[in-house]
């Protein structure tokens, strides 16, 4: 249990890279997919290399940005449709990531060499090396600073931006830089949390960031049934789609005790987000049947 | 002062679909105007609105706003120049951000955006001050959602905003027709008192011929992508709508024809 909440942790981050882009900006970025493995890659790739692991750190975040960067370019400048612009994106990461961790599937790195910032064998000690801890105050701070940069000026006009674009366009937003700095804030962060899944599970692997934007959009979603009534301000929004990720790992968890095979994982969780993504479709179905009627 | 210089807009060129929806406008105004626009549908009217806005570029043409030429800018960069209210009440606010962020958004229009804060406190006070005029009660829910709000209010806010900062010239693209007869009557009546308040150059298309006489100084008249009558001064005190009709007839050869006119 006590690993399922720290990679739960982890993701979260992932997910709030993933709250941004789909609610915020309301773009279904699905370069998530290949950024998930690339911030790992990188971050991997320079420590192995004697990069200082802050250095690292921080280079996988750029890394992640200039793949956001790469998809915003697809979109606003080639006018190629949000999803797409993704997946192109995520199929060119398969090949960048893979000739950043030098054409092999995956690369370990030991946590007895290097000081990696969070590690599988620590997360039953209780110490301040403990995964579950650490994650909880990079958490916060970026939280914190997520908070701070969509309440200035230019955050207010990247939310505008994915609230109505024509009216955007109307009070003088560059709707297009809005969407660009957006997409590479998502996407540092996702590979931020890539980058801290690879030291956490002491690897980084190719495909480990297959499905990610699913995983992202189930713990947005079960943030958003749990606390969606209760949680009005964007901080603690964050909050909760941090523990809806930990919620789905949890819920992973159990399942796999349950029994289940590890390779239908992925099948189950897509067909869970599919039906609560319907949810709100079939109720505004519902509702519109039950108002004829009583007409 | 606006100049629009023999304007030409086509959609959907060289296909099946082509329109021409502008035809070669030309259409000077002062500063202070306020001018009501009317026509048939798709008279172009919202076009030639679209065209100043700069929501997509005209074919030919010149469009100067206050000496500007704005005719290469996108849209974003002319936005500095104008007010604008749209008819669909959707449109012209986000729904999702608040009352008061609304209104800072549109307080910075054409300012650089920065990483200062997105709303100060002495904002604040000035935008309660600003929301009272209304008489809506906006002023104690400055927080609350604009998705929360009616269809009246949410034009209310957008006029207020389009004007905020005040613009070299405003845009109302038939922006009370989503409204009950009521709160039409009670927006426009805002809107003309912000207009002549603040010696707004304005252009007001509406589909309603009435208000179309009693508001403005001045009134055009639009048919198939052009301009087909201007009138204004004493000329236009005494219009009825008979003699807009007639004059109608008279330019275009054809009887007046807007599913959409209100002719009480
Ligand atoms: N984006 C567009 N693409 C193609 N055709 C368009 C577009 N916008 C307008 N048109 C066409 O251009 C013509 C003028 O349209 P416009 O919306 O300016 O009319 P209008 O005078 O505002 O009419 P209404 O009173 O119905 O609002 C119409 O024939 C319309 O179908
Ligand atoms: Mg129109």
């Amino acid at each position: 249990m006590p690993g399922a909440i720290a990679q739960g942790l982890i993701w979260g981050i992932m997910a709030i890279g993933v709250y941004i882009t789909y609610k915020v900006l309301d773009f279904s970025d699905l370069t998530v997919d290949g950024t998930m493995a690339t911030g790992g890659a990188v971050c991997v790739m320079l420590m192995l290399n004697g990069t200082n692991v802050w250095v690292a750190l921080l280079c996988a975040v750029f890394a992640g940005m200039i793949a956001g960067l790469m998809t915003g370019l697809f979109h606003t400048a080639m006018g190629i449709p949000p999803i797409l612009s993704g997946i192109l994106t995520q199929l060119s990461l398969y090949s960048i990531n893979l000739a950043i961790m030098e054409f092999k599937a995956n690369q370990g790195i030991s946590v007895t060499k290097y000081p990696l910032i969070v590690s599988q064998r620590n997360v039953r000690q209780m110490s301040i090396n403990n995964p579950i801890f650490k994650t909880l105050i990079i958490l916060a701070v970026l939280i914190g600073l997520l908070y701070w940069f969509f309440g200035t000026e230019i955050g207010c006009s990247l939310r505008a931006t994915g609230a109505n674009e024509a009216m955007s366009r109307a009070q003088g937003i560059n709707t297009s830089i809005a969407k660009i700095i957006g997409l590479m804030i998502a996407n540092g962060i996702v590979a931020l949390s890539s980058a801290l899944l690879s030291h956490y599970q002491g690897f980084v692997d190719v495909n480990m960031g297959r499905g990610a934007i699913v995983i992202g959009l189930a713990a947005v979603i079960i943030s958003d049934v749990l606390f969606g009534k209760i949680f009005r301000n964007f901080a603690l929004k964050l909050v909760a789609v941090a523990i809806g990720a930990v919620i789905y790992y949890i819920v992973i968890q159990i399942v796999l005790w349950l029994g289940l095979n590890t390779n239908l994982l992925k099948l189950l969780s897509a067909l869970i987000v599919a039906v609560f993504l319907a949810i709100p479709y079939w109720k505004a179905k519902l509702d519109a049947r039950n108002t004829g009627k009583g007409a | 002062m606006l100049d629009l210089k023999n304007i030409c807009k086509t959609f959907n060129a060289k296909t099946v679909n082509q329109k021409v929806a502008l035809n070669g406008i030309t259409l000077h105004m002062d500063d202070g105007d306020f001018v009501t626009v009317i026509g048939g549908n798709g008279a172009g009217k919202s076009t030639m609105l679209n065209a100043i806005a700069g929501v997509f570029p005209v074919d030919s043409g010149r469009i100067i706003i206050d000496g500007t030429d704005v005719t290469g800018l996108p849209e974003h960069r002319r936005a500095s120049l104008l007010g604008r209210v749209f008819q669909d009440p959707m449109t012209g606010t986000a729904a999702t951000m608040q009352i008061e962020e609304n209104l800072a958004l549109a307080a910075r229009r054409g300012e650089k955006r920065t990483l200062k804060i997105g709303i100060t406190r002495e904002e604040r006070n000035v935008y309660r001050e600003k929301l009272a005029t209304l008489g809506l009660g906006l002023e104690d829910r400055m927080t609350a959602k604009v998705g929360l709000l009616s269809g009246g209010q949410r034009q209310a806010l957008t006029l207020l905003m389009a004007t905020i900062k005040k613009p070299k010239l405003l845009l109302l693209d038939e922006h009370t027709a989503a409204l009950d007869p009521h709160t039409a009557a009670k927006v426009l009546t805002l809107s003309e008192q912000i207009v002549t308040e603040n010696k707004i150059m304005t252009l007001m298309v509406t589909h309603n011929m009435r208000d179309a006489i009693r508001y403005g100084n001045r009134l055009i008249m639009m048919n198939e992508g052009r301009i087909i009558l201007d009138i204004s001064g004493e000329e236009k005190k005494n219009l009825t709508i008979e003699m807009l009709m007639d004059a109608f007839a008279q330019a275009s050869g054809e009887t007046f024809a807007n599913d959409r006119i209100l002719l009480s």
